[in-house]
């Protein structure tokens, strides 16, 4: 914007000077709303580095009150609980993204072809989905009465295999791909699975890592599958795990404070633990958000 | 009418011929790819679709949905005499609209903040931050509004006394609640919405502009006339689109966030926690089942709706 052909009504001085100080005020209105929606887990790291003493007397703040590794000296002393979490969460997302972006672009890829004559009728299986479902309370119970899903891993993952919005956007990357190479491809001989695994997956790579990632952070953040369907502690996902020390002090007594005797610096061990559950999402999304952006933006003006 | 598939016309080759059996192989590849996701979603959609009878069931578990006695209408007379199903009700519809006008016209703004900035190096940081809680779960953004709202050692309390106004019991006092909610809703969607209103304003031609300039139009006037037109069908599209999902609340932003205190719930109970409480707590089933209906149903007609609707508008952001 700033190299646009001067307007020959105002003089191109007073021009200049007005459009640097109107794009100083934009800079400064974005730097306000960017800090709006970072320091709240600038919030969480300081008061996890805090001792829990100043925490009672002076509360929380923007800085750490004091500064001590307490809290995760305090949780790693009997990291049995957390490491399992994280083993749960991690075999949950790993698995669960891997699968479900499996399925999704295998339904993808059939739904994207011109010649399968279904194509209209398992679009439409699909669509029913997305308009109409029969709530939570059928759901909930043919899930644990009729699945016996209630403590098993598998209840963290099956329920949200398919995203019918991410097989929609799956389908496009993939009728994106030039008919021509899958074609020729045919006429040399290769079949369906070849064209699909060889052609159309190696050429979709930008919309399956924008749906994959979704997926990763899907899985890493739920807490809510284990809510409904998780009693076994041994079971617990980080974000569930998190949810209960936050809810309730009896479960952090369990999950955390196993060492007898130690005083349980309650209000830091939660910030850690919050430390702890986001951290790894968190650095995903540092490395990966440009890919997040662009495919959300390719999505957003599709077509 | 379904946007799912290509709108390409089909060419069935005639049987008996070599590319009529090539064609029939191809087919029969595709629908065992196909498979997986058509056998999930039957047991994970369809099946739990038939289980709706339920609500018209006195249901106890150990009889099973089809041993429990019917119960016709029971279970929606008793649903719409209870006041905390109708003090759900509206909340969800206050806080959804809310949220839908807060969203949109806040995102509006950060995208055309950040579309006249874009080619500096800050624009970057700008979106990455702004994005950043959408992959923050609601367990976390619980965990610092209790740092910020603890009335013993939360900021906000602090603020208060060093300003000399006497402390807060903020999760006992439902009246902020609904500014505190808006408040975190925005939080978390805010980069997700201005990321799509950025890409709406880069698909603007940017000649456009530099027309307006030459004539010597300011830049209210270029954006009341040139930017505001051009994005309206994007932006009508995601209103429309919100609103048909108006009777479904964020289950983690009310559940979580206020900590489930039932002092709040006058003004942060919303339908889904409300089911949620009935199910699991009360364990009503039959009630909280003729909840999940009536809200299918209307849910059914409103996305229909609104679909359709905004197909009419902008046909590639429509399910239809």
């Amino acid at each position: 914007m700033t190299t646009r052909t001067v307007s020959r009504v105002r003089s191109p001085m007073v021009y200049r000077i007005q459009n640097r100080v109107s794009e100083l005020l934009v800079h400064a209105l974005l730097l306000a709303i960017a800090l709006f929606c970072i320091l709240p887990m600038m919030l969480i790291l300081s008061a996890s580095l805090s001792e829990e003493g100043q925490i009672a007397t002076i509360g929380y703040g923007l800085l750490p009150r004091g500064f001590t590794l307490e809290a995760y000296e305090y949780i790693f002393k009997v990291p049995g609980q957390i490491l399992r979490a994280y083993g749960v969460t991690l075999f949950v997302t790993a698995v669960g993204s891997f699968l479900s972006l499996f399925v999704m672009a295998l339904l993808g890829y059939v739904l994207s072809r011109p010649d399968f004559p279904y194509a209209r009728h398992l679009a439409f299986y699909v669509f029913v989905t997305m308009l109409f479902s029969g709530g939570l309370v059928p759901w909930y119970i043919w899930l644990t009465q009729g699945l016996r899903l209630t403590d098993k891993v598998w209840a963290l993952i099956l329920p949200y295999l398919i995203v019918p919005w991410y097989v929609i956007l799956l389908r496009t990357y993939f009728a994106g791909v030039a008919q021509e190479i899958i074609d020729s491809a045919t006429i040399d001989g290769a079949g369906e699975w070849r064209v699909f695994f060889q052609i159309v997956l190696p050429l979709s790579r930008p919309g399956l890592a924008t749906v994959g990632l979704f997926l990763i952070l899907m899985y890493w953040n739920d807490w809510w599958l284990a809510l409904l369907f998780i009693n076994d502690r041994n079971l617990q996902p980080l974000q569930y795990m998190l949810y209960n020390i936050l809810n309730n002090a009896r479960a952090i007594q369990a999950n955390v404070a196993q060492s007898a005797g130690a005083v349980l610096p309650l209000n830091t061990v939660r910030m850690a633990m919050a430390v702890l559950a986001t951290g790894p999402g968190a650095l995903a999304f540092l490395l990966l958000q440009p890919y997040f952006i662009r495919g959300l933006m390719a999505g957003a003006i599709k077509e | 009418m379904l946007q799912l598939t290509r709108s390409k016309p089909i060419h069935r080759p005639r049987a008996g011929t070599q590319v009529g059996r090539v064609m029939r192989t191809k087919t029969a590849t595709r629908l065992a790819m196909a498979l997986p996701a058509v056998v999930w979603l039957f047991i994970f959609a369809y099946i739990p679709m038939f289980g709706i009878i339920i609500a018209f069931k006195d249901y106890r578990i150990a009889d099973g949905i089809w041993g429990s006695a019917w119960s016709g209408l029971q279970n929606f007379r008793y649903l719409v005499s209870t006041p905390a199903a109708w003090r759900a009700i509206r909340n969800t519809l206050v806080m959804n609209g809310v949220f839908i006008v807060s969203n949109t016209i806040c995102s509006l703004v950060a995208s055309v903040l950040l579309y006249r900035v874009q080619r500096s190096i800050m624009a970057r940081f700008y979106q990455a931050a702004m994005f950043f809680p959408y992959f923050v779960s609601w367990v976390i953004a619980a965990v610092f509004v209790l740092a910020l709202l603890s009335t013993e050692n939360g900021i906000a309390n602090q603020v208060l006394a060093r300003a000399g106004v006497e402390s807060v019991n903020w999760y006992a006092s439902p009246q902020y609640w609904p500014a505190i909610l808006t408040t975190l809703n925005l939080w978390k969607g805010l980069g997700f919405w201005s990321i799509i209103y950025f890409a709406g304003l880069l698909g603007i031609n940017e000649e456009y502009y530099e027309a307006a300039e030459v004539d010597g139009a300011s830049r209210l006037q270029q954006a009341l006339y040139i930017t505001l037109p051009l994005l309206l069908p994007l932006v009508t599209v995601n209103v429309l689109l919100s609103v048909g999902r108006i009777f479904f609340a964020d289950f983690g932003l009310f559940f979580n966030v206020t900590r489930d205190q039932g002092m709040l719930y006058s003004a942060t109970d919303v339908i889904d926690t409300f089911i949620y409480r009935s199910l699991t707590q009360t364990r009503n089933i039959g009630f909280a089942a003729a909840g999940g209906f009536l809200r299918a149903v209307v849910g059914f007609v409103l996305v229909l709706g609104s679909n359709l609707l905004a197909h009419r508008i902008h046909p590639d952001r429509a399910l239809f």
